[in-house]
């Protein structure tokens, strides 16, 4: 009962005094509105709202559409249609359907069913999948459409009412921690100034609350039952996207108010801190702005499958020649020899008239009919086009599709990429972009949520100078790690004088300090209960030991700055287990301080409008003693300021103001005996800063009473004043009271970093791929996550471009422009210069800067300078902005980019980067729901590339101009046929036997290579990340590959096609002295090319496991098979092949000695070329591979040169872990070599070491 | 029960092992001594494998003569056209075939026919097998065209395949005495067995305006008329050999073979030629170098490869996975 009355008092805070210093930054300043007044009923602004009487939005013309969504591509009516036209879109597609429709006219050379089945099975199979993954689609708007929320139906009576069914005009109630269901109108919220807190972490990715604030006029509306007779009038702007601007105006009780965004919750956004709000639908649906500002998904096709329209192009354009040249030979046999074979009864103008007029009408035919010889060899073009169809591999769109699936499902089932924290694992949710996974250059990386999780932890603090939370970095101890594994060879290198060796002995022993130093840390981390948010372990702080420490009255103070310089709220449990609290603040910084600075025994445990109470711990009387802080004025927080205090009287009446803020700011702001720590604490920032930790400078200073009196007058003045001057009058104010500020000491909190995050980014650096952070947050936090996940590095150059305050407060776009331009310029210019060097340099850019940057003129100089640093940060970016930068990424350097992201406000740019990643795991599921992949874990992608997108890349690559080859190799045999048979359209090969070509005797084992083959085991792909270069530079998949496997293809069908024609005729081919008919060398030919083919799969194949081995021979294995079958059919059905096996070509040893020979002879070009290849021009795989071999051999896997190999592949790197670590190395070394030259010096001045070198004997 | 809880987990771990894309696998690498290895091995099976070949395409004797110019009277020679459709001049002609090395029996006889297209698309399926086994009871004859029916009666066989049937004949005599020619089982065993029928006799055959090629014994059943079954198995190439008979008693060097031969197939409109050709067999069939030379020719140039990587192997040595060559020690290397 106590409980629920003190929350109620809780609830019933004039929050708005709190803040009243923040409201003056809000982005809407008054001048604006009555011009928005003037806009309404103008057109777009035409849109009216009568609230609470949602029936009056039933009829025209304010019939506005329900708050249904929908996602997906296709309903019940358009699927066929439109999936119809996406499939046969495909080039390969539509002419296998115009083949299918000719067919129908006896045009075809092939039957019917042969034609038509292939491509039902192909288009059927793509179709099926495309309503699948629409399916799913459609569950999850219907997840989202069923929600429910409390909505007024009359009489003051809420009820429950799903999304879906909302309208505009309706009156809900939303409660705290539900989600807006539409854009809302706020009427009034349960704090009786009507304010409520917005979190909109999905709309823009910011992760403080924002307020929102109802009008004066509607406070009143707080209770179910005002709303019975509740009635007004909206007229506002019409749906647009626009997340910042809302203009309209509220007539409610015979007034009009003008409405601004404050009063404006956006669907997608949650209420937080707040019971609960009333508010009334202004826009629903699909014209609310969070879906207004979502674009619909756009198909992605993979760049590999692009390129394959390009294969199939050119397919199509030999298709088409020898096409032509069938038709124009069918044309000149038809005009000279034709006619007199007789023995074709050709329909001749001079025999005709000899004849019956019956008999000469059925003697047409129209494919050879000399009296229209143009026309025939028309018909003879079609049907060579038909023919010839074979060259145009049908199955490969449906193989790649089977293919990818299989590998969608392989990476979905990888234990390795499976969370055990929230059970999820990874759902490629499109399996088109398999491939383009290991052709990745850039990856876009939003911050909060994704690399970090949008957690503080309390890690390091420096009081009073002296630093406390350990000081051991994870660099610093790899570094030496790694120099001491490198000890020895520079024991060698250096000379051998005693006293160098010596020299090394102290950094030995640091080292291994160092060590056991961190063992340490971290057996006392895994003991004791974790606190969220407090990852600090030092005992001379922790335990209340801090009354120990020398300068008690700082670390007194500099506790009390902690807990009482905030806006925090302490939360009451309602179970009183442990007497620890809970907060809740603005930045979840905050909450961190108020949770250590409890630990430290400080507990914050009541706050009312003027009064602040503490649970200290008193030094002096070891008890817990409760103090009442008198709160006289809080200076909010703000970017500009960068700097926040509270001024308080304790009980004594002594005044304090106690602010917190920027290092820098603080610094500056010292007074002259304030600076005992500040150099102590400048070396302590530094390093925490490095480390990626944030840090903020606490001081303090006392207050006279009159003093503060003074200045308490001209502040309320201040604040009192309405208009433009006020922001300036109270920052001049606040500027008078914080100065001579007596440092304390820093903070530094830690971002907390999602698991992995570092050493992902690590590796993907190694990989050669380029990260940029595109991030919501302000600037600062940004640089702190880039050096956290080592994007930045303290050696590093970094250019930081933002508007100048002059630029910015003219408002001139031109202005602006020049300014960016010549930072910009001068950037570049150091870039240019300093190229050679190798020094990495990061660039860090700001919102504002980047929308100018972005602009058409500026837009090249800036991408050329930001492609050419090692990382680019970009801070303050809008969801807009993040797409917009994405988009011309990638069309400005052409390359493949990932992005990755959460929320709500990284939809677009997953949309428009070439793969869109979503984090799944975190409440929102936009992101995930737009994305083609979902991780449960930043981390994840490492493997998710490196591995799974390099062998997805190399398989696809592989398969795809293996069915170039194969369908060459097969196409063509049927061309060079035609040149032997007159261009008449006679096919060699029985139609079943081509039927089975592309379904079952070369299906699977192309299937396996792309399911299952692999260069290098995943181990390796991982221990050498550099492997993964391959894909972005497309060695597998290159133009030069392209022609080569068909030309490889050309010459294998000559081989096959001439060897057998020579070999064959006109000779008996058996011990019998029976000859070669057409079935036989058909059928002799087509084994030929079936082992041909099915050798060469296994060629191309590195990784053989029993399922490639099954495939390929099972496959050769089932031609034979199928042709005993065949055979044994009655000849009704089997026709010429009937009995061709085993009759007629299979007890000849002349068929086994030619299928030996033609496979040798038609592989060995191949053969020749990898051989050559291998041996004097090795790709990476090969040599790793060769490695992987030396040292399974061997069994020294881990000797010195297998890591010395993969650190190289490392080197190149200029972010990362890694390169962090060299970089330290480096540093480390140049250290040492100094000191080793001051001791070789010292020693070789000496007269003993002269006297040695003198010696002869030495 | 243990066994099959065992065979349940071998699965099991089967199943994960291939999700895991870890299942047990060769990776063969193609290193110097394997190329050289299998080079050699190739030369080494190829070159004997080619002499044997060629050793048996050598034995094989052939005797090829080409009749039909000889077999038109000088003054017909201008017009041979209508020489051969001219059914009232009597087509028979008398050739010597002269043995210039041994033959074994069986010696089998061909007529071969050049620039005949019996592989035209409008030929080939100018027939119906259906019809061929069961006669006039099957009445659909539409595939044959134009040679279906005749006065509305189809025609069995029907096509002009069938039409086209090649008619010269040939009779061989040696030293006055007639050498027996063997004219059974010339055709596939399947062929006679089950697509040609055992009741179907000739009918209506060549009774049409336009006559084609032989005529057929109506009283035969189309199963026992070979020379049809051996003509309608269609040749793949426009120059083809057909099997005629056997002789079955052994020729000696030298002997001279008188060959009376009626020269009734008109190829003179088109400009075939027609040959005839006898010749032995061996294991491989025919008298083809081919064959032979293409094995002994990939098996030379098997060695060659071998020796020039092998030379090349000694004096550009690249070890075996060789780290120099990795992308990041090349200097060339941007990154």
């Amino acid at each position: 009962m106590a409980a629920a009355s003190s929350r109620k008092r809780k609830g019933k805070i004039r929050w708005s005094k709190l803040y009243s210093f923040a409201a003056c930054f809000r982005p809407l300043t008054s001048e604006e509105r009555p011009a928005a007044r003037e806009l309404i009923g103008r057109p777009g602004f035409s849109r009216v709202v009568f609230c609470n009487e949602p029936h009056l939005h039933k009829r025209k013309p304010y019939k506005y559409p329900y708050n249904y969504i929908s996602t997906t591509k296709y309903n019940v009516l358009t699927f066929l249609p439109r999936a119809l036209f996406e499939q046969f879109r495909r080039v390969a597609n539509f002419y296998f359907l115009l083949a299918a429709i000719f067919s129908l006219f006896s045009l075809a050379p092939f039957s019917r069913a042969s034609l038509i089945a292939p491509l039902v099975f192909v288009v059927g199979i793509s179709m099926l999948k495309e309503a699948v993954e629409d399916w799913h689609r459609f569950l999850q708007d219907l997840d989202v459409n069923n929600r429910t929320v409390k909505t007024h139906i009359s009489n003051g009576v809420f009820v429950d009412k799903l999304w879906k069914e909302l309208r505009v005009g309706d009156v809900v109630k939303v409660n705290k921690g539900e989600y807006f269901p539409s854009d809302l109108l706020l009427l009034s919220s349960s704090y009786e100034d009507g304010v409520c807190y917005v979190e909109t972490m999905n709309l823009d990715g910011e992760t403080n609350l924002k307020i929102k604030r109802c009008l004066e006029a509607s406070l009143c509306l707080n209770e179910d039952e005002e709303f019975s007779k509740f009635k007004a009038t909206v007229h506002c702007e019409d749906p647009n996207p626009n997340l910042y601007t809302f203009v309209g105006n509220i007539e409610f009780e015979k007034e009009s108010y003008p409405l601004s965004p404050s009063q404006l919750l956006l669907r997608d956004s949650k209420l937080r801190n707040t019971d609960y709000i009333y508010g009334v639908v202004i826009f629903s649906g699909h014209d609310t702005k969070a879906v207004r500002n979502s674009t619909r998904s756009p198909s992605k096709r993979s760049w590999i499958e692009r390129k394959m329209d390009h294969i199939i192009y050119i397919l199509f354009s030999m298709l088409v020649l020898v096409s032509l040249v069938s038709s124009f030979g069918s044309l000149l046999y038809l005009r000279q020899d034709m006619v007199d074979w007789w023995y074709l009864q050709l329909p001749d103008d001079n025999k005709v008239n000899d004849l019956d007029d019956s008999n000469s009408e059925k003697y047409d035919d129209r494919f050879f009919n000399p009296s229209k010889p143009v026309q025939s060899a028309g018909l003879q073009f079609i049907r060579a086009l038909i023919l010839y169809g074979y060259l145009i591999p049908i199955s490969l769109y449906v193989s790649i599709e089977v293919v990818k699936v299989l590998q969608t499902m392989l990476i979905n089932k990888d234990i390795e990429l499976y969370d055990d924290v929230t059970c999820k694992s990874v759902q490629a949710r499109t399996s088109n972009l398999n491939e383009e996974l290991g052709q990745v250059e850039m990856i876009l990386s939003d911050k909060t949520g994704t690399l970090t999780c949008n957690q503080m932890e309390f890690r390091k603090c420096s009081i009073a100078g002296l630093s406390y939370g350990g000081d051991i970095t994870e660099v610093d101890l790899a570094a030496s790690m790694r120099m001491n594994t490198d000890f020895e060879p520079f024991e060698f290198s250096i000379d051998e004088t005693d006293g160098a060796t010596r020299s090394f002995e102290p950094f030995d022993f640091s080292v291994s300090s160092f060590s056991a130093q961190n063992g340490n840390a971290r057996l006392t981390q895994t003991e004791g209960p974790v606190i969220k948010g407090f990852n600090f372990r030092d005992d001379r702080l922790t335990n209340k030991n801090w009354i120990h420490g020398s300068n008690l009255f700082v670390i007194t103070m500099f506790f009390r700055v902690m807990a009482l310089c905030h806006t925090g709220i302490p939360l009451e449990d309602d179970n009183h287990k442990t007497d620890k609290l809970s907060y809740e603040a603005e930045s979840p910084e905050e909450v961190s301080f108020l949770i250590a600075s409890q630990e430290f025994g400080f507990q914050f445990c009541r706050r009312t409008q003027s009064l602040m109470v503490l649970k200290e711990f008193d030094p002096s009387s070891m008890k817990e003693v409760e103090r009442e802080y008198k709160l006289l004025n809080l200076l909010e927080f703000s970017s500009s300021r960068k700097r926040m205090s509270v001024i308080v009287s304790n009980e004594d009446g002594q005044i304090f103001l106690l602010c917190k803020g920027a290092d820098s700011i603080i610094f500056d702001r010292l007074a002259d005996n304030g600076k005992a720590y500040e150099q102590a604490t400048t070396m302590h920032l530094s390093s925490y800063a490095e480390d990626g930790l944030r840090t903020l400078a606490f001081a303090f200073r006392t207050i006279e009473a009159a003093e503060y009196e003074s200045w308490n007058t001209i502040f309320t003045q201040a604040k009192a004043t309405i208009g433009p001057e006020r922001e300036e009058l109270l920052e001049q104010a606040s500027e008078m009271i914080e100065k001579d500020l007596i440092l304390l000491g820093v903070v530094a909190v830690e971002d907390k970093l999602q698991k992995g995050v570092p050493e992902c980014i690590d590796k993907l650096a190694q990989a050669g791929l380029k990260i940029w952070l595109l991030t919501g947050d302000k600037r600062e936090t940004a640089i702190n996550i880039g050096f956290a996940c080592s994007l930045l590095r303290q050696d590093m150059k970094q250019f930081h471009l933002s508007l100048s305050r002059d630029a910015e407060s003219n408002n001139q776009v031109k202005d602006m422009k020049e300014d960016i331009l010549q930072q910009i310029e001068s950037s570049y210019k150091m870039v240019c210069e300093e190229r050679n060097k190798e020094a990495p340099f990061g660039l860090v850019i700001d919102g504002k800067a980047l929308e100018i940057a972005l602009r058409g003129d500026v837009k090249n100089e800036f991408l050329q300078l930001a492609v050419n640093c090692a990382s680019v940060i970009c801070c303050r970016v809008s969801p807009k902005q993040k797409a917009l930068i994405t988009r011309l990424v990638k069309q400005y350097t052409g390359k493949t980019t990932l992005a990755i992201g959460d929320g709500a406000n990284d939809v677009g740019m997953i949309q428009e980067a070439d793969i869109g990643v979503g984090i799944s795991g975190m409440e929102g599921m936009q992101a995930v729901m737009a994305s083609d992949l979902s991780l449960p874990q930043f981390r994840f992608l490492e493997r998710l590339l490196i591995v799974h997108g390099h062998w997805c890349y190399q398989r696809i690559s592989k398969m795809v101009l293996y069915f170039v080859y194969k369908n060459v190799a097969f196409g063509l045999t049927l061309f060079y046929y035609e040149l032997y048979t007159s261009f008449s359209g006679e096919v060699l090969y029985d139609d079943w036997y081509m039927t089975m070509f592309n379904v079952m005797l070369t299906s699977l084992p192309v299937i396996a290579l792309g399911v299952l083959e692999q260069d290098v085991s995943s181990d390796i792909c991982l221990q050498f990340p550099a492997l993964y270069q391959q894909g972005p530079r497309n060695v597998h998949f290159s133009w030069s590959r392209i022609i080569g496997w068909i030309l490889n293809g050309v010459v294998s069908s000559l081989v096959i096609f001439l060897a057998n024609i020579y070999i064959l005729s006109p000779t008996a081919m058996r011990e019998n002295g029976f000859v070669a008919d057409i079935d036989s060398l058909g059928a002799i030919t087509y084994t030929c090319i079936i082992w041909t083919v099915n050798c060469q799969i296994a060629l191309i194949t590195s990784h053989f496991t029993w399922i490639q081995h099954l495939s390929i021979w099972g496959s050769i294995l089932l031609w034979y098979i199928f042709l005993l079958v065949y055979g044994a059919l009655p000849p009704n059905f089997s026709g010429n092949a009937f009995q061709v096996l085993v009759e007629g070509i299979g007890s000849a040893p002349l068929y086994w000695m030619i299928t030996v020979l033609v496979v040798v002879v038609s592989l060995l070009p191949y053969f020749i070329h990898i051989v050559i290849q291998r041996s004097y021009f090795p790709m990476d795989d090969h040599i790793i591979q060769e490695m992987e071999q030396c040292y399974k051999k061997y069994d020294v896997r881990d000797n010195e040169m297998w890591v010395r190999e993969q650190r190289n592949s490392q080197r190149s790197t200029r972010i990362g872990f890694s390169a962090r670590v060299d970089a330290k190395i480096l540093s480390f070394n140049q250290q040492l070599q100094q000191k080793k030259l001051s001791i070789y010096r010292s020693v070789t001045n000496s007269p003993i070491y002269r006297s040695i070198t003198a010696s002869p004997f030495s | 029960m243990d066994t099959d809880r065992e065979r349940h987990r071998a699965r099991e771990t089967a199943f994960y092992l291939f999700t895991q894309q870890s299942l047990p696998a060769c990776k063969p690498v193609l290193t110097p001594g394997w190329v050289i290895a299998i080079f050699l091995f190739m030369g080494v099976i190829f070159i004997p494998v080619g002499l044997i070949t060629l050793r048996a395409s050598h034995c094989v004797v052939e005797i090829v003569d080409r009749y039909d110019i000889d077999c038109v009277p000088e003054p017909s020679r201008m017009d041979k056209v209508s020489y051969i459709q001219d059914d009232s001049i009597p087509k028979n002609c008398s050739h010597f075939m002269k043995v210039h090395k041994y033959m074994k029996a069986p010696i089998y006889i061909y007529y071969q026919l050049d620039n005949y297209y019996q592989n035209h698309r409008r030929y080939v399926k100018s027939r119906s097998d259906k019809q061929l086994l069961d006669g006039q009871k099957y009445h659909d004859t539409s595939s044959c065209q134009p040679v279906e029916s005749n006065n509305n009666r189809p025609i069995v066989p029907c096509g002009l395949i069938a039409w086209s049937l090649f008619n010269d004949t040939f009779e061989f005599i040696r030293e006055g005495a007639e050498l027996k020619v063997n004219r059974k089982n010339i055709a596939w065993k399947s062929d006679r067995g089950h697509k040609f029928g055992k009741n179907v006799y000739p009918f209506n055959f060549q009774n049409g305006t336009l006559i084609g090629g032989g005529k057929l014994n109506p009283e035969i059943p189309l199963s026992d008329q070979e020379d049809l079954i051996v003509w309608m198995r269609t040749s793949a190439l426009p120059s083809f050999r057909k099997l005629y008979g056997r002789i079955e008693e052994d020729l000696d060097v030298d002997d001279v073979v008188v060959v009376n031969l009626m020269n009734n197939y008109n190829t003179y409109s088109f400009g075939g030629k027609k040959k005839l050709v006898l010749s032995t067999s061996s294991w491989l069939g025919g008298k083809n170098d081919f064959l032979g030379h293409a094995c002994v020719f990939v098996g030379c140039s098997s060695l060659t490869l071998a020796i020039i990587f092998m030379l090349l192997h000694v004096k550009y040595r690249r070890p075996y996975g060789d780290m120099s060559y990795l992308p990041w020690n090349r200097k060339s290397f941007s990154g």
